[in-house]
């Protein structure tokens, strides 16, 4: 069994203008101690699958249907007070931004014993020594004197790092890491990245890895979800995905960023901007932008469909390419 | 397609902020000290470097946004220093600015965004004139002609980046400071603008200044990419060169600190990992400001800063241990 487990899930925000589906029918697993990386530009979902699992969506989001399950538990509809044992205890969550994430009135310590002495049930003292174990596990130095000190005496590295201390103090089975180094330095964000590496080999949990950036996927994550408009379009694991793309938007992606050995060459970028999820198209929502779209893919959303067992994405193009190696006998499919 | 001749010098720029401390008490912020570098005609010079490093400060003093503290810039020869070369200067050097959301006056229309500099420099006879040309310019950065009368707010991203860039045109400018001009843009919009600083250096022969911190973007966009740490240039050197044999400690950190899109590589890479953050500028480590975060580091790097020496090529470091790491 998957250590978490989502089918179909739809969320959708309620606005004045309409309603936007955000996510659009998502499904995935996670299993013990993998990294997962949901990687999608912006607006392509990857954060509200993120705040869907954890139940955290902000005002108008709701989740419409679908099912989440933890260990073969149902979370959606579950409640607040299932809610309340999972989040931050076996599920956790880090933030893209170190800076707004932490409360600039409490200390750092303070902020950390507040989840320890919450879900563990440990006293304060105890919860002090777990504290600063954990900001010596995430290389803080001299954490008995950082544990006083408030959030503005830390830098963006350090404060993603008490981020972290803070996510892993309850021993979650899985790690939820929403764009964890996007706003951070690159020698930073090796050290971060490096970290994180370290300790899920240490403590085996399943980690979410939900960024733009494709170097940090490809550094990262045993299996990667590549998401547009609120739909999966491609799934598999990392070398499929990187050196095997079967959909038009992965293929575009590999295509507009700049690689060590280009020579300088022109960069092929996708053509057209996002699309506007109030106004989805009826096909594939990547259709308009995409420069193979025939006229099916335009009227009719492909399924997804398993390329082999590692890997499943779904583009009308893998249709089109195995109908010409058949000679036609699998067009009725 | 670069000249053999500077367009842009700028020789032993400083730029210090005064900061202040307490009542009547300053400490200057060196954000950039002493920094001399030449860029050729046609040329792309890149420049990277950490947050707090001076790189956008560089750019903002050489179009004198900034006065500096001393320093001389010079343009095609001739040295900027009063009021009258600096308006002067100003038509030939223009800037494209990191964020698309606030660089843009969201009470004007795009052809009022793109005809302002034509307005303040006068640069057109009539009416008509004026809206050919910003028309002209809008077909240059790939937007309609319907787009004119529209405000910045109704453009997504990589638009209203495209909408700054045919204002930077207006004046047909030589040189062009890009203060990250892409970095807040997704991938997919990041890579047509992209092209278009391509194509319009080949149709309108630019230079720039190409100010970033993702360095797969310098590499690709740069023909020279000078490295900076803590307001001074630690290595200068081709694009190619940088990437494949850097000199420096911190050059060679920055540059395997790179996460590649590819995960074979990745998983191959050696990562050079820094300990520790980036010393504030306020207190800057004496002599090379590197040597606090470099396991090279001796007696001699406490002491003065090192100065860039020619390692061959033009490929200029500045370190003491250069021979012997």
């Amino acid at each position: 069994m998957s250590m978490l487990e989502v089918r179909d899930l739809h969320t959708s925000f309620f606005t004045d203008a309409g309603e936007v589906k955000a996510v659009n029918g998502i499904s995935f697993d996670l299993d013990e101690g993998k990294v997962l990386g949901i990687v999608g530009e912006s607006g392509s979902g990857k954060s509200v699958t993120a705040y869907s699992v954890m139940q955290i969506l902000a005002g108008t989001g709701k989740i419409v249907s679908g099912s989440i399950k933890y260990k073969g538990t149902e979370l959606v509809g579950s409640g607040e007070s299932v809610m309340k044992t999972i989040r931050g205890n076996k599920i956790s969550i880090i933030f893209q931004d170190p800076m707004t994430s932490l409360n600039p009135t409490y200390t750092i310590g303070h902020q950390l014993m507040e989840g320890i002495m919450m879900h563990t049930g440990r006293n304060k003292k105890e919860a002090r020594e777990r504290a600063i174990e954990m900001l010596r596990l995430v290389n803080v130095n001299e954490p008995e004197k950082r544990m006083k000190q408030y959030p503005y005496e830390f830098s963006g590295g350090m404060r993603q790092r008490v981020m972290i201390a803070m996510a892993l103090s309850c021993e979650p089975d899985i790690l939820i890491a929403d764009e964890p180094t996007t706003a951070l330095d690159v020698t930073i964000q090796a050290q971060i990245l490096e970290l994180m590496k370290k300790l899920q080999e240490e403590l085996g949990m399943a980690i979410i890895m939900i960024t733009h950036d494709l170097g940090v996927v490809a550094q990262m994550c045993d299996e990667v979800i590549v998401m547009y408009a609120g739909s999966i379009c491609e799934q598999g694991t990392a070398d499929e995905i990187f050196y095997n793309p079967c959909h038009e938007y992965t293929k575009g992606l590999m295509r507009s960023i700049p690689t060590l050995d280009d020579e300088f060459k022109r960069l092929k970028p996708i053509s057209g901007t996002p699309i506007d999820l109030l106004n989805m198209p009826a096909g594939c929502p990547f259709a308009p932008r995409c420069e193979n779209a025939m006229k099916i893919c335009l009227s009719q959303k492909c399924e997804r469909m398993q390329i082999n067992e590692d890997h499943a994405a779904g583009c009308w193009m893998n249709v089109k390419k195995d109908f010409e190696k058949t000679g036609g006998k699998a067009a009725e499919e | 397609m670069a000249e053999n001749k500077p367009l842009i010098q700028v020789k032993n720029l400083k730029e210090y902020f005064n900061i202040s401390t307490g009542w009547l008490t300053t400490v200057p912020l060196k954000a950039v000290d002493d920094v001399s570098f030449d860029i050729m005609k046609g040329e792309t010079l890149g420049l990277v470097g950490e947050s707090g490093c001076g790189k956008t400060t560089v750019g903002r003093t050489i179009l004198r946004l900034y006065e500096p503290t001393s320093g001389e810039i010079w343009y095609d020869g001739k040295k900027i220093e009063d009021k009258k070369t600096v308006k002067e200067f100003r038509k030939h050097a223009t800037m494209v600015f990191q964020d698309p959301y606030s660089s843009l006056n969201p009470r004007m229309t795009v052809s009022d965004i793109i005809g302002e500099p034509l307005d303040v420099y006068k640069m057109y006879e009539n009416a008509a004139e004026r809206r050919e040309r910003i028309l002209e310019l809008m077909a240059y950065v790939g937007l309609n002609s319907e787009h004119a009368s529209r405000y910045a707010h109704e453009f997504s991203g990589g638009q209203r980046q495209r909408i700054g860039i045919a204002r930077s045109l207006a004046l047909k400018p030589d040189f062009i400071v890009c203060d990250e001009p892409v970095s807040a843009l997704d991938v997919s919009i990041q890579a047509q603008v992209i092209n278009m600083f391509d194509e319009l250096q080949e149709k309108l022969g630019l230079t720039y200044l190409f100010i970033a911190h993702d360095l797969l973007v310098v590499r690709h966009i740069s023909d020279r990419i000078a490295v900076m740490y803590l307001g001074h240039i630690v290595e200068l050197a081709d694009s190619n060169e940088i990437y494949n044999h850097p000199v420096h400690p911190y050059s060679k950190s920055l540059i395997s600190a790179v996460p590649l899109p590819d995960p074979k590589a990745a998983r191959a890479n050696k990562r050079i990992v820094l300990s520790g953050d980036i010393p504030s500028p306020l207190n800057a480590p004496s002599g090379c400001p590197f040597r606090t975060r470099c396991s090279h580091a001796c007696e001699a790097c406490a002491g003065e800063m090192p100065p860039l020496k020619d390692v061959g090529g033009g490929h200029l470091v500045a370190c003491h241990r250069i021979g012997d790491i």
